[in-house]
């Protein structure tokens, strides 16, 4: 009797306590089917486990840097999924945990488990792969080719750019696709010192062999990767060089083989595509150790593994699944598994962080500005140079602490000094009332920006080390700024060169959106016009639209082969033009789209402030018999400034600090020329090693130039009207 | 009101046409591609649909996760009450902020419009870290509460601009005669101030609506639940790592653009329609 009730009080708690541990929490970016197989394998897991598992599916964007926000302060996943090419990142974060004894490396494919070794250590549990691999129209491609001389050939025969028949479709642009060809002509990625290696020859084999490709018509310019896609669906393109996730964007009606790349007929190489790993990564915060390592590993091997290959389509890593029959007769992954063996892990060096945009540098270059394969290399090589300048030395701390004490106390003395000698009551009768009704507005100010504002403007001080710590170094940010240091002040990169740019930027922009938008807001005021209401909401539309879509719909009307402006052009029988290989035309395209978005809110505030201006002064006008373009000037013009100026102030700072068009439509093409200041503290900040003291000293300056420029504003507008 | 001659509205009309041609032209490409069944681009000019689906717009739509919660309609409702709350929230502190800085005298004045102002100046990227940090302490994680505030104060430095400019334009004569009539400083603001600056509120609230209901980075980081995610990051889901889901993400577009489309169409009276015009005479 006392046993059992003893018996029945341990059950209990152990129930209690089985019901109050919180589920485990796992973060991930997949969608469709891989989705769908990871929430058919997390509930296997619950089932066999008795551990629930919450999912959180997030958007790509957002997903690196709320990963770096949560886990610190504690609550973030207890396991995410994400490729291994961040590992060095998050491990330098401290995000991650080892992965524990469940790991054993021969249940994974031999190339998996090194992708995620780092400091001895294993950091994640190897979930699939992912590498580029030869997609082909079986129609009009019998057989694959297994050389580059069969595949010239091939792509011979298959093309007829006059016509938009194209033999082949990539990326050509961008260095994740060039890779495989650098391989192939026996090239590596880094020289015996490690650094990052842009010239020799086999660089320039493989930029010549792209060249070659391009300049016979085998392929279409500018390919994105919605363009190869419908290419290839339109039957336009007899083969694609694309990953796993090219599949399920082919359409229905297409007879499709895979194949691994081929390898160089002079050297004998295979094109080898560099390897992605995807893992399950344990969190170093997480409080529940145990079930996080044995969900990670779960999802990584078994039924976990089997689940995501056959409902997600995934090529798993495991090595168990690949015996299934199920996965065996799955051409599809098999293919993929044999172009992974072949494949080179990705490097997580912080070296290949840096060869990205040197050799997308190059290979627009080579693409498009008629750059030689050994100029192309050498441009890369100097681009590569000036952005990863050495790591400032540090500055003594002392002497600025001082300063700011000095400085502080003189701050105060000057406001004791020219503290007026009249009453404070008198000389503001209701200042507590207006301070009463601004305290609410001002208390979220001072919380919610200016903190976080002056930590970015501390940050501008710091130099952040790629281990992830902060080192003091005083203004060097700042000088290499302004001594454009590794560059020429002339070129794309340099500080001066990006602020003319960014000036002419938002001088042509507000000019266009202000007189656009009060030239319609003028129209349309009438009361008496027909189909105002309509009009109106009609001409809102670019506001309302998520400008993320409409700004690469813009992109895709500019397109060098299938845009519709260049049809135009050709309509009315004027040349086409390649709008984004030369700056005055890729400046022009980022013009037109950012018009477009703009000119309706100023629509909208042009409307609300001409119902500030009196309709009897009009009328009165009317009487006296002024011309329409009299009233315009002396009654619109003058009565609508104070209305108006606010949003013209702030709508030119807004346009400043544009990043979104620039970074869509241009992209900075060509080579940085149409980036604006702030695009640039972005690529400082997120895409060239996390120069985050570097992007805040831009930062800093942006801000510097916007102070002066409303200064001059505010004395412009007040000596004129004293 | 004089008649326009005939040739002068045909004018006007043609020209408002064009306008609303070239505006209209990439928005029927983003119709396009939310009809298209590919969702690939299309490689020619015309921008009409050749075959029609409504497949994206269901998976938009029907969207639900694991639980059998119906996501979209979830997420609906927590965008439609962050940007209320926003338009609210925002606009109520910029309203008294605006008034008092046109209004009253007082120390901190000057510098506090030149702040808000500054505020803008600084490049949104760099403050995500620290203002998670922030609300972290805050204990406003994970809550659309937090959120709130976050896009309230964004919005408030415009919101202050604007209202300040407008209600420097409005005569004070108003106000004063309300007083003579005995009306308290707060009816002398309800019901003389706030009614004459309709205009400059319904811009204000249109602005601050947006500022809620088309961001997405704040809201995917700030946020831990599939369910209270606003439409943008639903929408936002729809660009992978390796590729995007174009139709869906067209569709999803355009649903989230029409209650803006409506917003405006409900405010769009309070553009317009002279309320001033009679308050100055005398």
């Amino acid at each position: 009797m006392n046993a059992a009730r003893t018996g029945a009080l341990a059950l209990l708690l152990v129930a209690g306590a089985a019901a109050a541990a919180p589920p485990l929490r796992l973060w991930h970016a997949y969608r469709g089917a891989e989705e769908a197989a990871l929430e058919q394998a997390v509930k296997r897991f619950t089932e066999e486990s008795g551990t629930q598992v919450e999912l959180l599916a997030l958007p790509y964007d957002a997903f690196a840097s709320k990963l770096a926000s949560a886990i610190p302060h504690g609550v973030g996943p207890d396991v995410f999924l994400y490729a291994h090419e961040k590992l060095r990142s998050f491990r330098e974060k401290g995000l991650l945990a080892r992965a524990d004894s469940r790991l054993v490396a021969a249940d994974y494919l031999p190339n998996a488990l090194p992708a995620l070794q780092l400091d001895g250590a294993t950091w994640g549990y190897p979930l699939s792969l992912k590498c580029l691999a030869l997609y082909y129209d079986r129609d009009r491609v019998p057989s694959p080719p297994a050389t580059t001389d069969e595949w010239l050939l091939q792509l011979e025969q298959l093309s007829r750019p006059e016509d938009g028949q194209f033999g082949l479709a990539y990326e050509a642009g961008d260095f994740y696709f060039h890779a495989p060809f650098l391989f192939g002509f026996g090239g590596t990625l880094f020289d015996g010192a490690g650094h990052a290696r842009f010239t020799g020859k086999p660089m320039e084999d493989s930029l010549a062999f792209v060249l070659g490709l391009h300049r016979r018509g085998y392929l279409p310019e500018e390919a994105s990767g919605a363009l190869v896609k419908s290419l290839f669906n339109a039957q336009r393109v007899a083969m694609v060089i694309s990953g796993p996730w090219f599949a399920g964007e082919i359409s229905p009606e297409m007879n499709w083989g895979i194949a691994p790349l081929p390898s160089v007929s002079s050297t004998g190489l295979p094109l080898a595509p560099f390897l992605g790993v995807e893992a399950a990564f344990v969190s170093s915060r997480t409080q529940q150790a145990e079930g996080a390592q044995s969900l990670a590993h779960f999802l990584s091997v078994g039924d976990g593994a089997y689940l995501r290959a056959t409902a997600g389509k995934q090529v798993p890593a495991d090595t168990a699944s690949h015996r299934t029959d199920a996965v065996k007769r799955d051409v599809f992954i098999s293919r993929f598994k044999d172009a992974a063996l072949h494949a080179v892990p990705m490097p997580h060096d912080l070296e290949l962080q840096k060869m990205w945009e040197p050799m997308k540098l190059a290979l627009r270059g080579l693409l498009q500005g008629g750059t030689t394969p050994e100029a192309a290399g050498a441009l890369a090589d100097r681009r590569y140079r000036a952005l990863h300048r050495p790591a400032p030395p540090d500055a003594p701390v002392m002497p600025w602490l001082w300063g700011a004490a000095v400085l502080g106390l003189a701050a105060a003395g000057w406001a004791f000094s020219t503290r007026s000698r009249e009453p404070f009551r008198k000389r503001y009768p209701e200042a507590w009332r207006g301070l009463a009704y601004v305290a609410p507005a001002a208390v979220g100010v001072v919380v919610l920006i200016l903190v976080p504002f002056s930590v970015g403007i501390g940050l501008s001080l710091f130099h952040h080390e790629p281990s992830g710590a902060y080192r003091f170094v005083g203004l060097s940010n700042f000088t290499d700024i302004l001594q454009s240091r590794g560059y020429a002040i002339t070129e794309p990169l340099s500080f001066y060169f990006t602020l003319f740019v960014t000036v002419a930027w938002a001088a042509i922009n507000v000019v266009l959106h202000v007189g656009i938008g009060l030239l319609l807001a003028l129209v349309l005021k009438d009361p008496l016009l027909r189909l105002r209401g309509l009009y109106r909401v009609l001409l809102i539309l670019p506001w309302a639209i998520p400008n993320y879509i409409t700004a690469l719909m813009w992109k895709g009307l500019f397109h060098r082969q299938f845009g519709a402006i260049n049809a135009l052009l050709v309509a009315v029988g004027v040349e086409p033009v390649s709008w984004f290989t030369r700056f005055s035309t890729a400046f022009a395209a980022n013009v037109v789209t950012n018009t477009w978005l703009g000119f309706p809110f100023m629509m909208v505030v042009s409307l609300g402030a001409l119902q500030s201006i009196p309709q009897d002064l009009y009328e009165a006008a009317e009487v006296d018999g002024a011309s329409k373009w009299v009233q315009f000037r002396r009654i619109t013009l003058p009565l609508l400034r104070p209305a108006l100026l606010p949003s013209v102030i702030l709508g030119s700072v807004w346009t400043f600090n544009m990043f979104n068009i620039i970074y869509l439509v241009s992209g900075g093409e060509p080579g940085g020329a149409t980036d604006i200041l702030v695009s640039e503290a972005y690529r400082w900040a997120f895409q060239r090693n996390e120069q985050y003291g570097f992007a805040a000293a831009y930062s800093v300056l942006i801000f510097a130039v916007l102070w002066l420029y409303t200064t001059a504003t505010k004395r412009l507008t007040a000596t004129e009207a004293a | 009101m004089k008649h326009r001659p005939l040739y002068l509205s045909a004018l006007i009309h043609a020209g408002l046409s064009l306008a609303c041609a070239a505006v209209l032209y990439p928005v029927l490409w983003v119709v396009k591609l939310s009809l298209s069944p590919t969702e690939a681009l299309s490689l020619s000019v015309n921008p009409f649909p050749e075959t029609v689906t409504l497949d994206h717009f269901r998976t938009v739509l029907l969207a639900s996760d694991s639980a059998g919660r119906w996501l979209f309609g979830r997420q609906l409702l927590a965008s439609v009450a962050v940007s209320g709350a926003t338009t609210l929230v925002g606009l109520s502190l910029a309203v008294t902020a605006a008034y008092a800085l046109s209004r009253y005298r007082f120390p901190g004045k000057e510098g506090g419009m030149q702040v808000l102002l500054l505020t803008q100046m600084f490049p949104a990227t760099l403050m995500t870290v620290p203002l998670y940090s922030l609300l972290e302490k805050l204990h406003l994680l994970g809550s659309l509460g937090g959120l709130v505030l976050v896009y309230s104060t964004a919005s408030l430095p415009f919101c202050v601009w604007m209202l300040k400019g407008y209600f420097d334009t409005v005569p004070r004569e108003l106000e004063e005669a309300a007083v003579m009539d005995g009306a308290s400083p707060g009816q002398v603001f309800w019901k003389v101030v706030l009614p004459l600056a309709r205009p400059a509120l319904a811009v204000t609230a249109l602005f601050s609506f947006m500022t809620a209901w088309n961001e997405f980075i704040l809201a995917a980081t700030l946020l831990d639940d599939q369910a209270s995610f606003t439409l943008p990051v639903a929408l936002q889901r729809f660009v992978g790592e390796y590729k995007t889901e174009w139709g869906k993400f067209a569709a999803g577009a355009l649903i989230v653009s029409a209650p803006v489309m409506g917003l405006f169409y409900a405010l769009q009276k309070h553009l317009v329609g002279g309320l001033t015009a009679g308050g100055v005479k005398g």
